[in-house]
């Protein structure tokens, strides 16, 4: 089966590493078929960016993703230009403070970036985070297997901090798949 | 990181270039970074010196060249990498390599143009450039690939055939390719063919370094290695001195085309899917080969009479791979990312035995297969 994977913000925020790490952990560690693409602007920094992972059980003709089963959106033009390319039972992440304004109450809004910062002190791996939040709220990706992909992709000296941010990130995920915050509390009528 | 050994790995096509060049036996690079090549220097830029090679980083694309062909005629196989600008500037002495018969590899990594473009979207618009983009009459050969693995075959062949035919050869990717990752798995180092130029055998003194030969590809010395000769961009005779006798002239170029020629079957390189009872053939190259693939494959499951005839070498066209399928099709319908370079090919080679279409896109975009898949079903 065919899953699409998108992420999208801005230049800089790390977001084509993610895709990198991500493609890496389903490929190698994973064994599956994955193709992994990008598309950005001339700018080196500040650009809308994206970064798209295809997972497949079977060889990946066409590369890119056109009908996504996962968009996690940094930026509000990230969200809003590529949330219409989202399956009827895609999954949204969102970084809350990032993207504002949510297009869906389905939306899984997670601070990631502000989150990163108030534990690690910097916003550096919010990239890492994310990725976290998109294992914990999916489950596209084993934490085993993305775990290994992170350690084997960032610099020396940074383990521990991207192993947090990883955990941060997934036990975040996973909350926010199983309580989306809008839902209606019917219990409590 | 090396990617060598049987050690699966997740490449870019731009980095299976690098691999495919340290495996081939590439021991110089010279060139200018640009976007969407850039990775091909950089990973050059870590594997050529630690594997005793020359790395430089030029001042242009022009000096990258140059520098290219000098180090080829000292006997290195030498690589460039550059995109559509660079590639511009690069003409004029990819001409001089064609006369001037010195074996190297230019890898073009596609982007949209003309000028600076859109530096960073896909595009095949340099077919006709690669062809035709240094002036005068030239053979040239030019390859393309189509996935990250084929990146690796392809350098490996460009090298080779370089080599073996004197000749500049141009690897032709596109964005889409040079910059996707694939998990792939690479030859080991001694599963990789290595050609070698010939060498003279004859001593210094009688050496002819443009002589015809049965192959219609002169030996190659090496400067350093004892045979002194004169190499120059004005048409020569067998010694490689400028002349402007008729019959020398002639001769020498009729060498050029015929040394190509003779290699048509092992040059021209294509494949195809369902082309043994296909009424309607795809043609496409590229990435665009990929979405190509995936329209045919979902046609044809659903018992629709249609084929893929994917073209691995652009340059010499590949006529023979027309002419098998000509006679048995309704339609072609060239997919490209340009306005219709290929396309016009497939008409002058298909003479009217059968309707040629195209469906091609220029807006930055890859095309998708379900585009390829809507053309289709307008012809059947």
């Amino acid at each position: 089966m065919r899953t699409e994977i998108r992420f999208a913000g801005s230049g800089g925020q790390g977001l084509i590493t993610a895709g990198v790490i991500l493609a890496e952990a389903v490929g190698l560690h994973d064994g599956k078929y994955v193709v992994q693409t990008q598309s950005y602007g001339p700018e080196a920094r500040g650009g809308a960016s994206k970064a798209e992972v295809v997972i497949d059980d079977r060889p990946i003709r066409y590369p890119k993703a056109q009908r996504l089963d996962v968009l996690l959106a940094m930026t509000q033009e990230g969200c809003d230009r590529y949330y219409h390319d989202l399956k009827p039972e895609g999954v949204l992440i969102l970084d809350a403070d990032l993207v504002p304004t949510a297009p869906t109450s389905a939306a899984l809004a997670v601070p990631i970036t502000r989150m990163v910062r108030e534990a690690l002190g910097r916003e550096l791996f919010a990239n890492i985070a994310a990725l976290g939040v998109l294992a914990g709220a999916t489950g596209i990706v084993g934490m085993e297997a993305l775990t290994a992909a992170v350690l084997a992709r960032v610099p020396k000296g940074t383990e521990q901090k991207n192993r947090d941010a990883l955990n941060l990130g997934f036990e975040a995920g996973r909350s926010a798949a199983a309580s989306p915050a809008d839902e209606p509390e019917h219990d409590e009528v | 990181m090396s990617a060598e050994g049987s050690r699966e790995a997740l490449l870019q096509g731009n980095e299976a270039v690098v691999e495919g060049a340290v495996a081939v036996g590439c021991s110089f690079y010279a060139g200018y970074p640009i976007t969407p090549s850039t990775e091909v220097a950089e990973g050059l830029a870590a594997r050529l010196p630690a594997t005793g090679g020359t790395f430089l980083q030029m001042e242009d694309e022009i000096a990258s060249i140059a520098a290219c062909l000098g180090a080829s005629l000292a006997g290195a196989k030498a690589m460039t990498a550059t995109s559509g600008p660079g590639f511009s500037l690069m003409q004029e002495l990819v001409g001089y390599a064609a006369i001037a018969e010195i074996p190297f590899v230019l890898v073009n990594v596609m982007r949209y143009g003309p000028s600076t473009g859109l530096p960073t979207s896909p595009s095949q618009g340099d077919v006709m450039q690669a062809r035709w983009g240094t002036h005068g009459d030239h053979p040239i050969i030019v390859l393309t690939a189509s996935s990250v693995r084929e990146a690796f075959d392809m350098t490996v062949k460009s090298f080779n055939l370089a080599e073996k035919y004197r000749s500049p050869v141009i690897l032709l990717l596109d964005e889409v390719v040079g910059h996707m990752r694939e998990k792939v798995k690479l030859p080991a180092p001694e599963a990789v063919e290595r050609l070698e130029r010939i060498h003279p055998s004859t001593p210094p003194e009688w050496y002819a370094p443009y002589e015809e030969t049965n192959t219609g590809v002169p030996p190659m010395a090496a400067f350093g290695d004892g045979y002194r000769f004169h190499v120059t961009g004005l048409v020569h005779d067998r010694m490689g001195f400028p002349t402007q006798k008729k019959s020398e002239i002639v001769q020498g170029t009729n060498r050029l085309y015929r040394k190509i020629e003779r290699g048509f079957r092992e040059i021209c390189m294509t494949d195809g899917v369902g082309l043994e009872d296909a009424r309607t053939v795809v043609v496409a190259y590229g990435s665009v080969a990929r979405s190509a693939q995936q329209a045919v494959e979902e046609m044809r499951d659903q018992g629709k009479p249609v084929g893929l005839l994917r073209l691995r070498t652009l340059w010499p066209f590949p006529r023979a791979a027309f002419e098998r399928i000509l006679d048995g099709v309704d339609d072609i319908l060239v997919c490209e990312l340009n306005r219709g370079q290929v396309y016009r090919e497939v008409l002058r080679v298909s003479r009217g035995r059968c309707e040629v279409h195209k469906h091609t896109r220029t807006d930055g975009e890859m095309i998708t297969p379900a585009e390829i898949v809507r053309a289709l079903r307008e012809r059947i």
